[in-house]
């Protein structure tokens, strides 16, 4: 009887002081928190994890494979190098090469696509076989055959050659809804007050676009980050240094995967691209909820 | 009686109106224009990896040339006639030229002859590798398709409830899973660590003695052999499916005419079929583009890890031994594969959405 006027009270208060915003964000869309707060972990530990570290990860004999422990908490390689290291340290470079592939094919996209609208004509059809090619050819294969003519030995280029692959998705989808707004009155306005087309494309159509782009920036991380991995994996880049895509390459190379003993080293890496991806989807659906509120569920 | 005459008189324009020039309406019909952009899109990719080779820095050709002359002594005319059957091209020529001869070889089929294996031709190695690949992709692109967009369907019908949390958080995580990662995972947990597959027996896409041949043992040698590849593309694409349709068919629950249907009272699992079920499986039409692609891509990562016999696999072997000819005509059959594939899905999808057709 108590706890029934309880629930009832409960039920009057909120509705005259509605819950703070997240958490409302967080009762509706758990996996989205989730993603949000797996992804937190990741970039803390990727970016100011190494500076707990030691300076160096030295090779031991004695230690090939050995199990975890204290001092070595997810175990050893097969050269006897600390696997939890490598994982910490592995992470910056492969999210700040993503970040920065994505963003430049963001940018690509967004120009490309947004003046292939407002211009239309041949512009238009040249920008749509461009990105009807680059669709077509599948993009790991593309990225495959390019390394094979380029020798991938610096980050910028794995950053060019990421971007390259990764902008007609976005492009079209762009294109798109530039299409859209271009019909609609303030842009109209804008045309016939001959303000110009870069300021047309930046300060009247883009702005209206913002969360949209930001979702889709996040997208086009996943999938520079799996790019990257795919370059790594097939020992296509001639880069060193601690690299979860790296890792996930030698410790295959070296057979991690058949022996009972070198699970830790294949698996830890590949725990980690996966969770890295999985809530970067995670954080762009949840954007997208926010943003969008006609996906909504009710 | 009279709308039923005015009906005739609508049939009979129509019918007229077709008749006028069905030249004209094929030229500018769907089907026309869709084939002229399938056939442009492969143009510039032939166009594309002629270029890449022939144009790049470090030119493989050039570099085959300089090789059989330091290594192995040859004259620069033998070794220029050398490379000329490797790749099927005059060097000699002007480029421009070179290009003319290399389209007009892609119309004969003849893609050239392999560096690392000489005396074998690109076409005999695609010939012998793309079929199994076909095999293996296409039956797991349908698995998933069908599946995929089953359980999403039902996951809209069931919104909010526990199947559904499940169901969408194991498609998110298959979804983020790279395949080739997914196909190591296999391997690892359940050949080394569980051993309850044996991938050993399982590599390649023949157990060796196997004949190509029309019986049962054949079939189920094929079967037993593309199994994990098959299950690996099909369980890292199935979660994009079940996402996309579970959103597109709760947008299509909201029409109009779902619940004018239910009003009416039409049955409720007519409703869910006829009503619901196929409209809103209409938008994975597209995606089909971005997931046939994503799958072959992902043929040359996951073949090699399970050896089975692919193209994939052997795209990557001539990745790896930078054997030209070889990496350019298999490029090309896929992307001209994934072309053919696209035209299809496309034409399959203006037969189900005529608006699309405009």
């Amino acid at each position: 009887m108590s706890s029934a006027t309880a629930s009832v009270g409960n039920t009057q208060n909120q509705r005259i002081t509605p819950p703070p915003a997240w958490r409302r964000f967080v009762s509706r869309n758990k996996l989205g928190t989730f993603g949000i707060i797996v992804l937190a972990a990741i970039l803390i530990l990727s970016f100011i994890g190494p500076f707990f570290l030691p300076d160096k990860n030295p090779t031991t004999v004695s230690k090939i494979y050995c199990s975890p422990s204290w001092e070595n908490p997810l175990g050893c390689d097969n050269r006897g190098r600390d696997i939890w290291y490598q994982i910490v340290n592995g992470g910056k470079k492969l999210i700040l090469v993503s970040a920065a592939a994505a963003l430049i094919s963001t940018f690509i996209a967004i120009t490309l696509g947004a003046l292939a609208a407002l211009l239309g004509g041949w512009f238009d059809t040249v920008i749509l076989i461009c990105t009807e090619v680059v669709l077509t050819v599948p993009n790991i294969i593309l990225l495959g055959v390019l390394a094979a003519f380029v020798t991938l030995n610096s980050p910028i280029l794995m950053v060019m050659i990421l971007a390259a692959t990764g902008w007609p998705t976005l492009l079209r989808a762009v294109r798109a809804q530039v299409l859209s707004l271009k019909e609609r009155e303030f842009v109209e306005a804008a045309r016939m007050l001959d303000l110009g087309l870069p300021r047309i494309l930046f300060r009247e159509v883009l702005p209206n676009m913002a969360s949209y782009i930001l979702i889709n920036f996040v997208f086009a991380m996943t999938g520079a980050i799996y790019g990257q991995v795919v370059l790594y994996f097939l020992g296509l880049v001639s880069l060193s240094g601690d690299n979860w895509g790296l890792m996930v390459n030698e410790a295959y190379r070296q057979g991690a995967a058949f022996s009972p003993d070198g699970v830790l080293y294949l698996i830890s890496p590949i725990v980690m691209i996966v969770l890295l991806m999985w809530s970067l989807t995670l954080v762009a659906r949840a954007l997208e909820d926010v943003f969008n509120p006609r996906l909504r569920e009710a | 009686m009279e709308i039923q005459a005015s009906a005739e008189i609508i049939q009979v324009e129509e019918q007229e109106e077709i008749r006028v020039n069905p030249l004209k309406k094929f030229f500018t019909g769907y089907l026309f224009r869709r084939s002229l952009r399938a056939l442009l899109t492969i143009y510039l990719v032939s166009t594309f990896i002629f270029f890449l080779v022939r144009l790049l820095p470090g030119d493989p050709v050039q570099v085959y040339i300089n090789k059989q002359m330091t290594q192995y002594g040859y004259s620069y005319e033998d070794a220029a006639n050398m490379a000329q059957s490797l790749f099927a091209i005059d060097v000699n020529r002007p480029v421009l030229l070179q290009y003319f001869d290399y389209l007009g070889n892609l119309l004969r089929f003849d893609l050239g002859t392999s560096i690392t294996l000489p005396g074998t031709s690109v076409a005999s190695i695609i010939q012998s590798r793309i079929w199994w690949t076909i095999y293996s992709v296409g039956t797991a692109l349908i698995i998933a398709f069908v599946l995929g967009s089953f359980i999403g369907m039902i996951m809209a019908y069931k919104r909010g409830s526990t199947f559904d949390g499940v169901a969408s958080t194991i498609g998110s995580i298959l979804n983020s899973f790279p395949n080739y990662l997914f196909a190591l995972m296999v391997i690892i947990i359940f050949g080394v660590q569980l051993g309850w597959i044996d991938y050993t027996k399982m590599r390649g896409s023949l157990s060796s003695g196997q004949q190509v041949e029309f019986s049962f043992a054949f079939f189920k040698d094929v079967i037993y052999h593309a199994i994990l590849p098959i299950m690996v593309y099909t369980l890292t694409s199935i979660g994009g499916w079940m996402l996309l349709m579970k959103s597109s068919t709760i947008a299509t629950l909201e029409e109009d005419y779902v619940t004018a249907a239910r009003a009416r009272g039409v049955p409720e699992w007519r409703v869910l079929t006829f009503y619901v079920g196929r409209n809103a499986i209409l938008p994975l039409f597209t995606q089909l583009t971005i997931s046939v692609g994503f799958i072959v891509g992902g043929s040359l990562l996951v073949e090699p890890i399970f050896q089975y016999q692919g193209i994939g696999s052997r795209l990557l072997e001539s990745i790896t031994q930078r054997d030209y000819p070889v990496l350019q005509g298999i490029f090309l059959v896929i992307t001209i594969s994934v072309v053919m594939a696209l035209f299809v899905a496309d034409l399959l999808y203006s037969r189900l959405d005529p608006r699309i057709r405009s």
